[in-house]
C-alpha cells in the first residue's frame, strides 16, 4: 500500500521530454533514493509531485487521493513537503520565523483575529511560537532562533530547510540534494538526522541525491533515472552492480 | 490595559490638539491656516503610505495604482455627503452639531473604504497573479482606467471636478485615521498573517511550498491596502472640499511610493517618516517655484544610488532607540514579544 | 467603408509613432529589464530639438533635405542623451532592486521634464514646416503628406533596425546581452558597452517619433512624453516586452484601436483604451502577442 505512486508520468517542456512515463511507489516510512546524472530529471519529479509544474500526463496519487495538478500550496496542506536544491530560505526572517512560517498553514488565525488580537489568536502565537523552538532544538538551531536566515553557516541553512519543512507536519518528505555542499562529517551527520527524522516520526522520505555513500547509505530502494527514463529499481547493493546504471554514469566504453 | 489606557491618551491629545489649531481653546492662539493645512495633508499621506506599504513594502507586490483607490473613495464619500448628507442629519437631528458632522463623515467613510476595497478586490484577484513588472503596469494600468472611467460621471462633476463638498474632516479625524491605520498594519505585520505575507515576499515558491495560501494572502492584503486608500481619499475630500480627478492620476500613485521609498520598504515608522518628509519638502521647496521640481528629481535620484533602501530600510525607529539585539534587520516579523 | 480605411490610415499614422517609441522601451527592457519611464521624456526632447533645428534652417523654406537634417541632427542628439541618462543615473543602480530602478526612472523623468519646463518654458511651442505639403486621395480617403511621410519614414527606420539587430555583431551581442547578461559579459561582451547603443538606438528612434509628430501635430510641449510614453509602452507590453518586431506590432494595433475608438464611440475614453487593452492582454497573455514566456527554475 504504497503512500505515493506515479503511474505514467510525462513532463515535457515544448519538445524536451523531461519525464518519461516514469512509474514510481513509495511505502509509507520508506527511505527511497532517486539518482541520476545531471539533467537526469530528478528536480523535475519533485516539482512534479510538488506541484510546481503540472504534469504532461500520467497520474500522482498521495494516500489514495491524485493531485495531479494541483496547486502547490494545496499539495503541501495535504501533507507533502520539500526543500529546495539551491537553498530558498526567506532570507531577511529569522530563523525561528522561518520555521513558524511553515506552521501557519495549519493554523486558524484569520485576519481579524489578528487586528484584534483576540485571547484565541494570542493563544495560537504562543504555541507556534513553543513548537518551532522545539522543533528548532531538535535540528541544534536552537541558539540561532534569532539569526537572519540568511546569516546562516551554509550548513546550518540547509538544516533550517528541512526543519522548515517538517513544520508543515508532513507525511512524506522531498529532501532536494541535501548532503550538496557537505563535507565528509556533516553529510555522515545528515544521514544519521534523516534516519532519526524517519525512525521518529515516521514519515517516508524521497530524496534526490548525487552523493553516493548517503544515498547508499541510508536508502532502502535506489531509484536510477537517466534522460527522464527509469533505468533500474531496487536495493542499493543490486544497482551498484547493475551495468545499465554503471553506463549511464560513467558512459560506455 | 495600558492599550486602552494609551489608546484613551492619544484620542484626547489629538482632540486637544484639534482645539488648539483650531483656534477654539485658547483665545488668539490659532495654527496659521496654511500650515494646519500642510499638516492635515501630511495626515491623509501617512495613511496613503502605510497602507501602500502593506502591499508593496511588507508583501513585495509592486502596485503603483494606490491613487486609484484614493479615488474611488474620494468621489464615493463625496457623493454621500452631498447627496445624503442632510438627510442623515435631520434623523439624528439630536446630536449636537459636531456630533452630527462626524456621523455623516464617519458614514461617508466608510463607504468609500468598502467600495475601494471591492475595487481592490477586483484589481487584485487578476493582478496578483502576475511577477513584479507586469503587476506594476497592470496597477498603473487599473488606476489610469479608474481614473478616466470617474472622469466621465457628470453626477460627480465629470471634467469640471467635484464641488460642493463640505469640510468635515478635520486635524483630529484625519490623524485619528492615521493612527488607526498604523495600528491595523503593526498588527497585520507583527502576526501570523503579517509573517506569511513577509514570507511571500522574500520567496513566493518557498512560502507556496510551506502550505502558504499565497493568492489569497496578497490579495486580502491589497484589500485591505485599498480600504485604506479609500478613507485617505474620503478624508482628503472632505478637507479640500472640491476634488478632480487630477489629483488622483499615476503621478499621484508615483509620490505615494517615493514616500514609502525615501522611509524605507517594511518600516511603518519608515512610511510615516517618507510621508512626513514628502510634505514638507514639497512645500518647503514651494519658495524655489519652478526650481522645486527639479531639485526633488534630482534629490531623488541621488537618493537612490546613495541609499536605496531609504532612511529606516526594514527598520523601524523602535529599534534604534531601543539597544536590544531584538530583531535588528530582521523583516518585522513577530518574534514572539507582541 | 470610406471611414473605415480612413481610421485605418490614421491609425497607422499615429501606431507608427507609437511604435517607434515603443521600441526603445522594448530594446532597453531587453537588455536590462527596466522600464525606461524617462523614455517617453526623451521624445519630447527629440521634438523640441527639431524644433530649434528646423528654427535654425528656416533660411531654406521647407525641402526633404532640411526635414532630413532636422531629423538626424535630432537623433544624434538624442542618442547622446539616452547615454548620458544611462550612464549617469542607470548604470550606478543597475544591480539593485527593481523598485530602486523604476524610482530612479521616474526620477529622471520627472526632471527631464521639469528642466524642460524651465528652459523651453511652459507653453507650447509650434513646429514650423518642414516638408512641402500635400493631400492626397486615394479611394475616397485623405492622405496627408505627414502622415505619408510618417509612415514611411517609420517603416524604413524599423527595416534599418532590423537589418542592425540581425546581421551585424554589435546587434548579435545586443541580443546575446538581452537573453543573459552575465552569461554574454563572460562570453566576453563589452556589456557596458552594449547598453549604452541600445539606449543610443532606442533614444534616436525616439528622437525620430518626436520629430514627425512635431511635423503631423504642429504643437509641442513639455509634458507630451507622458501620454505618448506610456501608450508606447503599454505597445511594447502588448506586443510582448523585449520583442522588437512585438514593439512594431503593438504599436500599430494601439495606434488603430485608439483612433477606432475615437471615431466610432467616444473621444472622453481615448486614454482609457490603451489601458484596457493592456490589462486584458496581461491577464490573457501575460507575455504579450509576441514575448516569450519565462518560466522560473525551482
Amino acid at each position: 500500500m504504497s503512500i505515493l505512486q506515479l503511474s505514467r508520468v510525462t513532463m515535457k517542456f515544448g519538445g524536451l521530454c523531461a519525464v518519461n512515463e516514469l512509474e514510481l511507489a513509495v511505502v509509507p516510512g520508506q527511505l527511497y533514493g532517486l539518482i541520476g546524472p545531471n539533467g537526469a530529471g530528478k528536480t523535475t519529479v519533485f516539482n512534479v509531485i510538488t506541484g510546481v509544474y503540472t504534469p504532461t500526463s500520467g497520474s500522482i496519487v498521495f494516500e489514495g487521493n491524485p493531485i495531479a495538478g494541483e496547486r502547490c500550496g494545496r499539495i503541501t496542506r495535504r501533507g507533502i513537503a520539500r526543500t529546495f536544491q539551491n537553498i530558498r530560505l526567506f532570507g531577511e526572517m529569522s530563523v525561528l520565523e522561518n520555521v513558524k512560517v511553515a506552521f501557519d498553514c495549519r493554523q486558524a488565525t484569520t485576519l481579524s483575529t489578528a487586528v484584534l488580537r483576540t485571547p484565541g489568536h494570542r493563544e495560537e502565537e504562543a504555541r507556534i511560537d513553543r513548537e518551532s523552538r522545539d522543533l528548532l532544538k531538535i535540528f541544534k538551531l536552537g541558539d540561532l532562533a534569532d539569526e537572519r536566515a540568511k546569516n546562516l553557516p551554509y550548513g546550518s541553512q540547509r538544516r533550517l530547510e528541512i526543519a522548515r519543512a517538517m513544520a508543515t507536519a508532513p507525511r512524506l518528505l522531498l529532501l532536494d540534494e541535501p548532503a550538496a555542499g557537505m563535507n565528509p562529517h556533516e553529510s555522515t551527520q545528515l544521514m544519521d538526522l534523516i534516519r532519526w527524522i524517519r525512525d521518529r516520526f515516521g514519515m517516508a522520505i524521497l530524496l534526490v541525491e548525487h552523493n553516493m555513500k548517503v544515498v547508499m547509505g541510508i536508502c532502502e530502494t535506489v531509484h536510477v533515472l537517466d534522460y527522464g527514463s527509469t533505468i533500474a529499481i531496487g536495493p542499493p547493493a543490486q544497482i551498484q552492480r547493475d551495468p545499465k546504471v554503471i553506463e549511464a554514469y560513467l558512459g560506455g566504453a | 490595559m495600558r492599550g486602552w489606557l494609551a489608546g484613551a491618551g492619544l484620542l484626547g491629545g489629538l482632540l486637544l490638539l484639534n482645539g488648539l489649531f483650531a483656534g477654539a481653546l485658547l483665545p488668539g492662539v490659532a495654527m496659521p491656516p496654511y500650515l494646519l493645512q500642510v499638516l492635515c495633508l501630511a495626515g491623509i499621506n501617512i495613511t496613503l503610505a502605510v497602507s501602500l506599504n502593506l502591499i508593496n513594502g511588507f508583501t513585495g507586490q509592486f502596485s503603483i495604482g494606490h491613487a486609484g483607490f484614493m479615488a474611488i473613495g474620494a468621489y464615493s464619500s463625496a457623493y454621500f455627503t452631498v447627496a445624503f448628507g442632510d438627510r442623515l442629519r435631520a434623523v439624528f437631528g439630536f446630536l449636537p452639531e459636531f456630533g452630527r458632522d462626524s456621523l455623516v463623515l464617519l458614514v461617508a467613510l466608510s463607504i468609500g473604504a468598502i467600495l475601494a476595497s471591492i475595487a481592490g478586490f477586483f484589481v487584485g484577484v487578476p493582478s496578483l497573479r502576475l511577477r513584479g513588472d507586469y503587476l506594476a503596469i497592470v496597477t498603473l494600468g487599473f488606476g489610469e482606467i479608474i481614473r478616466v472611467f470617474i472622469l466621465n460621471i457628470d453626477a460627480v462633476g465629470g471634467a469640471r471636478g467635484y464641488s460642493g463638498i463640505p469640510k468635515l474632516a478635520n486635524f483630529f479625524w484625519i490623524y485619528f485615521f492615521a493612527a488607526a491605520t498604523i495600528l491595523v498594519v503593526y498588527r497585520i505585520v507583527h502576526s501570523s498573517f503579517g509573517r506569511t505575507l513577509v514570507a511571500i515576499r522574500e520567496d513566493e515558491i518557498a512560502a507556496e511550498a510551506m502550505g502558504v495560501h499565497t493568492t489569497r494572502a496578497k490579495v486580502i492584503s491589497f484589500v485591505v491596502s485599498s480600504a485604506m486608500a479609500g478613507v485617505a481619499g474620503g478624508l482628503f475630500a472632505h478637507y479640500l472640499m472640491y476634488v478632480h480627478t487630477n489629483s488622483f492620476s499615476f503621478l499621484r500613485s508615483f509620490e505615494i511610493i517615493i514616500m514609502i521609498v525615501i522611509g524605507g520598504l517594511g518600516s511603518i515608522s519608515g512610511s510615516v517618516l517618507g510621508a512626513v518628509l514628502f510634505i514638507f519638502l514639497t512645500e518647503g521647496l514651494r519658495e524655489f517655484a519652478q526650481y522645486r521640481m527639479v531639485l526633488f528629481s534630482l534629490l531623488l535620484i541621488v537618493l537612490m544610488i546613495v541609499r536605496p533602501q531609504g532612511i529606516l530600510g526594514h527598520k523601524e525607529f523602535v529599534t534604534f532607540l531601543t539597544k536590544r539585539r531584538r530583531s535588528i534587520g530582521a523583516a518585522p516579523g513577530t518574534t514572539g514579544t507582541e | 467603408m470610406t471611414t473605415f480605411l480612413q481610421q485605418l490610415v490614421n491609425g497607422l499614422s499615429l501606431g507608427s509613432i507609437y511604435a517607434l517609441i515603443a521600441l526603445g522601451y522594448t530594446m532597453v527592457y531587453g537588455v536590462l529589464r527596466l522600464i525606461n519611464f524617462a523614455h517617453g521624456d526623451v521624445y519630447m526632447v527629440g521634438a523640441y530639438v527639431g524644433y530649434f533645428l528646423s528654427r535654425r534652417l528656416r533660411g531654406g523654406g521647407p525641402s526633404f533635405v532640411s526635414a532630413l537634417l532636422v531629423m538626424l541632427g535630432s537623433m544624434i542628439a538624442c542618442a547622446l542623451l539616452g547615454i548620458l541618462i544611462e550612464r549617469l543615473a542607470y548604470r550606478p543602480v543597475r544591480r539593485e532592486a527593481r523598485l530602486t530602478l523604476l524610482i530612479t526612472a521616474i526620477g529622471v523623468s520627472l526632471f527631464i521634464e521639469n528642466v524642460a519646463q524651465l528652459v523651453f518654458g511652459p507653453d507650447p511651442k509650434f513646429f514650423p514646416s518642414l516638408a512641402p505639403r500635400a493631400d492626397f486621395i486615394v479611394a475616397g480617403v485623405r492622405l496627408t503628406s505627414e502622415q505619408i511621410t510618417v509612415i514611411v519614414v517609420s517603416f524604413l527606420l524599423m527595416l534599418l533596425l532590423r537589418f542592425f539587430i540581425m546581421k551585424t555583431r554589435t546587434g548579435k551581442a545586443m541580443r546575446a546581452v538581452s537573453f543573459s547578461l552575465d552569461a554574454a559579459r563572460l562570453m566576453g561582451i563589452s556589456t557596458d558597452w552594449i547598453i549604452s547603443v541600445t539606449f543610443a538606438l532606442g533614444s534616436a528612434l525616439a528622437a525620430a517619433a518626436g520629430v514627425l509628430i512635431g511635423m503631423q501635430i504642429p504643437k509641442i510641449d513639455p509634458l507630451m512624453g507622458i501620454m505618448y510614453g506610456l501608450k508606447a509602452f503599454v505597445a511594447a507590453v502588448l506586443g510582448g516586452i523585449g520583442s522588437i518586431p512585438g514593439a512594431v506590432l503593438g504599436g500599430l494595433l494601439i495606434g488603430t484601436s485608439e483612433v477606432m475608438v475615437v471615431g466610432y464611440l467616444s473621444s472622453t475614453y481615448r486614454e482609457a483604451i490603451a489601458f484596457a487593452i493592456l490589462i486584458l492582454v496581461l491577464i490573457l497573455r501575460p507575455q504579450g502577442l509576441l514575448g516569450r514566456v519565462h518560466k522560473e527554475k525551482v
